[in-house]
């Protein structure tokens, strides 16, 4: 292999510090979460407790964030099928080039670069004038489908530009229905990318915010309910929930990464024995 | 029977993701359009046709200093994604060499895209406070005396958590561009005499632009209509077009609101078709 040039030193130390830079505040948190009862937001660490830990767990210290916590999950998880399913079907629609399908693309895009309060306000304001209460789970969950599915629609579009319709072509050949193909043949195939839109489904719904502010009414959401304690919680117990709930992610995230490198251990495994024979 | 015509199975198929944005975009869209004609007293609000929130608008001259300062955060957390998302991209694409470990750095990249950005905001604190590790920092080391009061809540620590926050959207799409370059065209470069730098700028960055488009979209947009970042990494001192609306909603103007999201929209729609002239998204992923 040939000699790194001395611009790969520079380069891997600046990405060094974009790792140290993304990371760097959340270890952080999760240090001064351990803070002793006496000490304060910022370091010199006061002693090392599990205090603020403990504290979460008693609910009239913090507020409801036990509820929120599984108010949350519950809709992280309404959120993530819903998006599954609705984007895989969009995903196949867009390989149809129907007519209007550009309509509904600039649609989607729209739908992910509009500022997050229009969408907020605008249900807000029908909900209102409708006179339905607004709930978590129905303009909550209406307004965090319109983030996270333009990101499951491009996770499909991306799936199927690289798709090998030749797959298709022959299940056709070998009798299968439109819908046997698509059962047997397509979705196990793109199976490892839904675990990615079930990730970004979920917890793009488990963190949202801005979606959510004025459509959750009156039982908050866990980033809603963190939100709230920023401006009247001054002590680490803040610090302990953002550890928590940022390991909770990642516990999320982990479990994705799994899933998507068991299933490509089994596909290898399992796979085609072309080239195997005697 | 199968369905021949692929219209109307497109269409079928099509049809949750449809309704979801007809329920939860477009109706809401309208819907502001038509609130920002209200009237509104100080409890509620009343359905008229009247221009009077639009003409207050754009007679004030807050109006156009918030535009000014979102605008002037869009641009210099454009300008710095840009710059660390494209030096980081191409370190993973071109100077990383087993795949192996590309993914690997990648990922590292983008996890924190999937926690709470409330939380990666709240992180910063003590960082940047009085007390804070950078000023405890530079006090030990002798570069300052007393504590930097400008590190927290100002548009320092805005335009910090805008980038920390938003760079790997910058990073996902030029690596992703990045990495479908043609390798022989490097290697052509090269055995015709250009230099590294030379193939960086003439080779590599053209190729480059979509995904540097596509990137652009984002964190323009996302900027534009942050509300809670300003807020909360401002103290509440500085404004831009989003705190502006939700200022209005904590006070239950909503015609007022609405008025000025009907502004943001079309400033932030105006953006992004210059940007769309630039790149085919739908090609690019």
């Amino acid at each position: 292999m040939e000699r790194r040039p001395r611009s790969f030193y520079v380069l891997a130390a600046f990405f060094a510090l974009f790792v140290l830079f993304l990371y760097g505040p959340i270890l952080t948190i999760g240090i001064l979460s351990f803070q002793g009862p006496q000490g304060g937001l910022t370091f010199p660490m006061n002693g090392v407790s599990l205090h603020w830990f403990r504290d979460l767990f008693q609910e009239q210290a913090v507020g409801d964030i036990w509820g929120a916590f599984r108010r949350s999950f519950a809709l992280g998880l309404m959120v993530m099928a819903t998006t599954v399913v609705v984007s895989v079907m969009a995903g196949l629609a867009f390989r149809k080039r129907f007519a209007g399908s550009a309509l509904l693309f600039y649609a989607a895009i729209t739908s992910l670069v509009i500022p997050s309060i229009l969408i907020s306000l605008g249900v807000g304001l029908i909900f209102n004038q409708l006179g339905l209460k607004i709930h978590w789970a129905t303009s909550g969950f209406g307004s965090q489908l319109t983030w996270t599915l333009p990101f499951g629609l491009l996770i499909m579009f991306a799936v199927f530009n690289r798709f090998d319709k030749s797959y298709e072509e022959a299940a056709r050949d070998q009798g299968a229905t439109s819908w046997q193909t698509i059962r047997f043949v397509v979705l196990p195939i793109i199976a490892p990318s839904l675990i990615g839109v079930a990730l970004f489904g979920f917890t793009l719904s488990y963190d949202e915010f801005a979606r959510t502010l004025l459509t959750a009414g009156s039982y908050n959401t866990l980033p809603l309910e963190i939100f709230g304690m920023t401006t009247n919680v001054t002590t680490p117990v803040i610090y302990a929930l953002g550890t928590l709930t940022t390991l909770f992610s990642f516990a999320i995230i982990a479990a994705c990464l799994l899933g998507v490198w068991i299933l490509g251990k089994r596909r290898a495994r399992l796979g085609s024995d072309a080239g195997k024979g005697v | 029977m199968r369905l021949k015509n692929r219209h109307v199975l497109g269409w079928l198929e099509a049809s949750p993701l449809a309704l979801v944005l007809l329920l939860f975009l477009v109706a809401p869209i309208v819907m502001i359009v038509i609130v920002s004609f209200w009237g509104a007293t100080e409890f509620s609000i009343y359905p008229a046709f009247q221009f009077d929130n639009y003409e207050f608008l754009f007679g004030s001259p807050v109006t156009y200093r918030v535009f000014l300062a979102t605008l002037k955060y869009a641009f210099i957390t454009w300008a710095l994604t840009l710059a660390i998302g494209f030096t980081v991209a191409y370190f993973l694409a071109f100077h990383v060499r087993s795949l192996t470990m590309q993914i690997a750095l990648f990922l590292v990249c983008t996890i924190p895209f999937w926690t709470s950005n409330i939380i990666r905001m709240i992180s910063w604190i003590p960082f940047l406070g009085r007390n804070g590790i950078a000023n405890q920092t530079l006090i030990s080391w002798g570069v300052i005396d007393e504590p930097l009061e400008w590190l927290l809540y100002s548009d320092f620590a805005v335009i910090l958590a805008f980038v920390h926050l938003y760079t790997l959207f910058m990073v996902v799409p030029i690596f992703n561009t990045m990495m479908r370059i043609d390798k022989s065209l490097l290697e052509a470069a090269r055995d015709n005499g250009a230099s590294g730098l030379q193939t960086l700028v003439h080779v590599i960055l053209p190729l480059t632009k979509p995904g540097i488009m596509i990137g652009t979209i984002f964190v323009v947009t996302l900027v534009m209509g942050d509300f809670i970042t300003v807020r909360f990494m401002s103290g509440s001192q500085r404004a831009n077009v989003g705190r502006l609306i939700s200022n209005d909603i904590g006070l239950l103007q909503y015609p007022s609101a609405a008025a000025t999201a009907v502004v943001l929209l079309c400033t932030v729609l105006i953006v992004i078709a210059i940007l769309l002239r630039f790149v085919n998204i739908r090609k690019e992923l």
